[in-house]
């Protein structure tokens, strides 16, 4: 989709950034910018750098070079703005908290650390609850939830901040369809206001609900659209070795080319 | 039955009891909820060099044992969150090594150390009112940080990525976490002894979490818990004439082993409720 307005925000910028982990390099001069109510879906190879990029742009890692800004911030200070879904593989189901009590984590930070919740507070939680339909379930143990039902708790506690961006770890990674598509048009009423940056295996959801894609395979290959044109072809090709592996390259590709001519 | 309490030694044992149960209860929910309970086992070992410095530099043991016990839990700690898989081989050295200093410092002390297995196997009857003080303060320490920051270890222990991204100062606060663990094994030590302090730290909390889903329910009722069992156990060693921290401890292990096969009753007669329903 080509956005519309002729000088867009920039709510992430990165510059010539790389990660490495001991002597491997995993993001080589990753050059992103995101811009205000972009909904990006990365996809890409396993070990090709995706939640590598989500940590960096968090700060769970620092990059061996280049430069991050959120909201025109260090990543200290920016990541106030930023909500943030992880992929749950490993999970104690025995763990005291309530649903009511993972959501308000989200609040913990950039607030008082000792004030006792305030009822503006309480109402923000009681919202984001709502917008994921999961009011009813606040006082229910996390444990005693389905992964669907925890995922939308999970994208609830990403919400309660009020953040101007959202970053996504595979949020669909261990639903079954219906519940993914129920997430994924949750994710496209938040994004009428709020910036997204999904990583996700799901080529359907990616083709059906972000605005583009970027490809990421160390290097990112990224032109701020969602058409994939012959020359971005060229360029990402280390991807489609990738999505045939998947299983699902001609959909992705025929989808793409539709959407295109959509927005064309 | 009552005519027990009429003795000094006694009052001051279930003291000790209520005052080391409110410790164990609040301290161990999060040992437990953590899973580092091979970590605090590491600490209250340690702690044992601490009581062979109090001997060798003629202080009370129990200081040294905080001096100790704290330096250890800073120390495993910080191995804990930096080193990452093999922490637990590190924490298992450290675990002997406090032990050894303890002994060799023991070594070195002149004089006859009668007191020496009640840090070690727990005399919860040779409790003097000067530790009551003790461990009436460390209390006050411990359930002061715990409210403050409830929201926070909650957050850290559940989720400590996103808490770090949420900007939750998560370091810091699992090295304050530890050290109320330390607090908790020097006041624990007292009843139970070294060898036995992480058993009362986690049969309570660890009963609890098979009944209560709620952290705040599973600390007041690991407290109760613990309440229960000491006095338990201290009636018992007292009729029985048997060593009390043992007692305490196998008191505990019964319940705790009753508890745990109650629950799996309680599941499988779920399961077939539910099996019956389908059908």
């Amino acid at each position: 989709m080509v956005n519309q307005d002729l000088t867009p925000k920039a709510v992430i910028e990165t510059k010539n950034v790389w990660v490495s982990y001991d002597a491997q390099t995993v993001l080589e001069d990753i050059n992103l910018t995101v811009n205000e109510t972009d909904f990006i879906g990365l996809i890409g190879p396993n070990g090709g750098g995706k939640t590598t990029l989500l940590k960096a742009l968090l700060g769970l890692i620092k990059p061996t070079s280049g430069e991050i800004r959120i909201m025109g911030k260090t990543v200290a200070e920016g990541r106030c703005y930023m909500g943030y879904v992880p992929q749950h593989i490993e999970f104690d189901r025995q763990f005291p908290i309530r649903v009511w009590e993972v959501v308000q984590m989200g609040l913990l930070g950039c607030r008082k650390p000792f004030a006792p919740l305030s009822s503006a507070e309480r109402e923000v939680i009681h919202y984001a609850l709502e917008q994921v339909e999961m009011d009813n379930l606040s006082q229910r143990a996390i444990g005693e939830l389905s992964g669907g039902q925890r995922q939308r708790v999970y994208i609830a506690r990403a919400l309660v901040s009020n953040p101007q961006i959202l970053l996504l770890d595979e949020p669909t990674a261990s639903v079954d369809p219906q519940v993914a598509g129920n997430i994924y048009e949750l994710l496209r009423r938040i994004n009428q206001t709020v910036t997204i940056v999904m990583v996700s295996h799901d080529m359907n959801a990616v083709s059906s609900y972000v605005k583009t894609i970027g490809c990421l395979n160390r290097r990112l290959h990224y032109h701020g659209s969602k058409e994939v044109s012959k020359d971005m072809m060229e360029a990402i090709y280390e991807c489609p070795i990738d999505l045939i592996a998947h299983g699902l390259p001609h959909r992705v590709l025929s989808s793409h080319e539709s959407e295109g001519e959509k927005h064309a | 039955m009552l005519e027990i309490f009429q003795y000094g030694f006694m009052r001051n044992a279930l003291a000790a009891g209520v005052l080391v149960s409110i410790a164990c209860g609040i301290i161990g929910t999060y040992v437990v909820i953590n899973r580092i309970v091979f970590l605090s086992g590491g600490i209250a070992h340690a702690a044992y060099g601490g009581i062979g410095l109090g001997y060798y530099l003629g202080i009370n043991p129990v200081l040294g044992a905080i001096i100790f016990s704290i330096a250890s839990s800073l120390g495993m700690g910080m191995v804990h969150r930096k080193t990452g898989q093999r922490s637990d081989t590190i924490i298992g050295v450290m675990w002997a090594i406090g032990m050894a200093i303890g002994i060799i410092f023991l070594d070195m002390s002149p004089g006859y150390k009668a007191d020496l297995m009640t840090y070690l196997f727990g005399s919860i009857l040779a409790v003097p009112a000067s530790d009551l003080v003790i461990m009436l303060v460390l209390n006050v320490i411990i359930i002061s940080l715990v409210s403050l920051f409830y929201r926070q270890l909650q957050a850290i222990s559940f989720d400590e990525t996103f808490a770090f991204v949420v900007n939750v100062p998560v370091d810091r606060l699992y090295l304050m976490l530890v050290c109320l663990i330390g607090l908790t094994v020097v006041m624990t030590m007292r009843i139970v002894g070294l060898i036995m302090v992480i058993a009362l730290m986690t049969m309570p909390p660890a009963i609890a979490g098979l009944f209560v889903k709620d952290m705040k329910r599973m600390m007041a009722l690991s407290v109760l818990l613990s309440v229960f069992f000491s006095f338990t156990g201290l009636m018992l060693s007292y009729y029985l004439n048997l060593t009390s921290g043992a007692t305490i401890i196998l008191v505990a292990g019964v319940a705790y082993l009753i508890s745990f096969l109650i629950q799996k009753s309680r599941q499988k007669r779920k399961a077939e409720a539910n099996l019956q329903s389908a059908n």
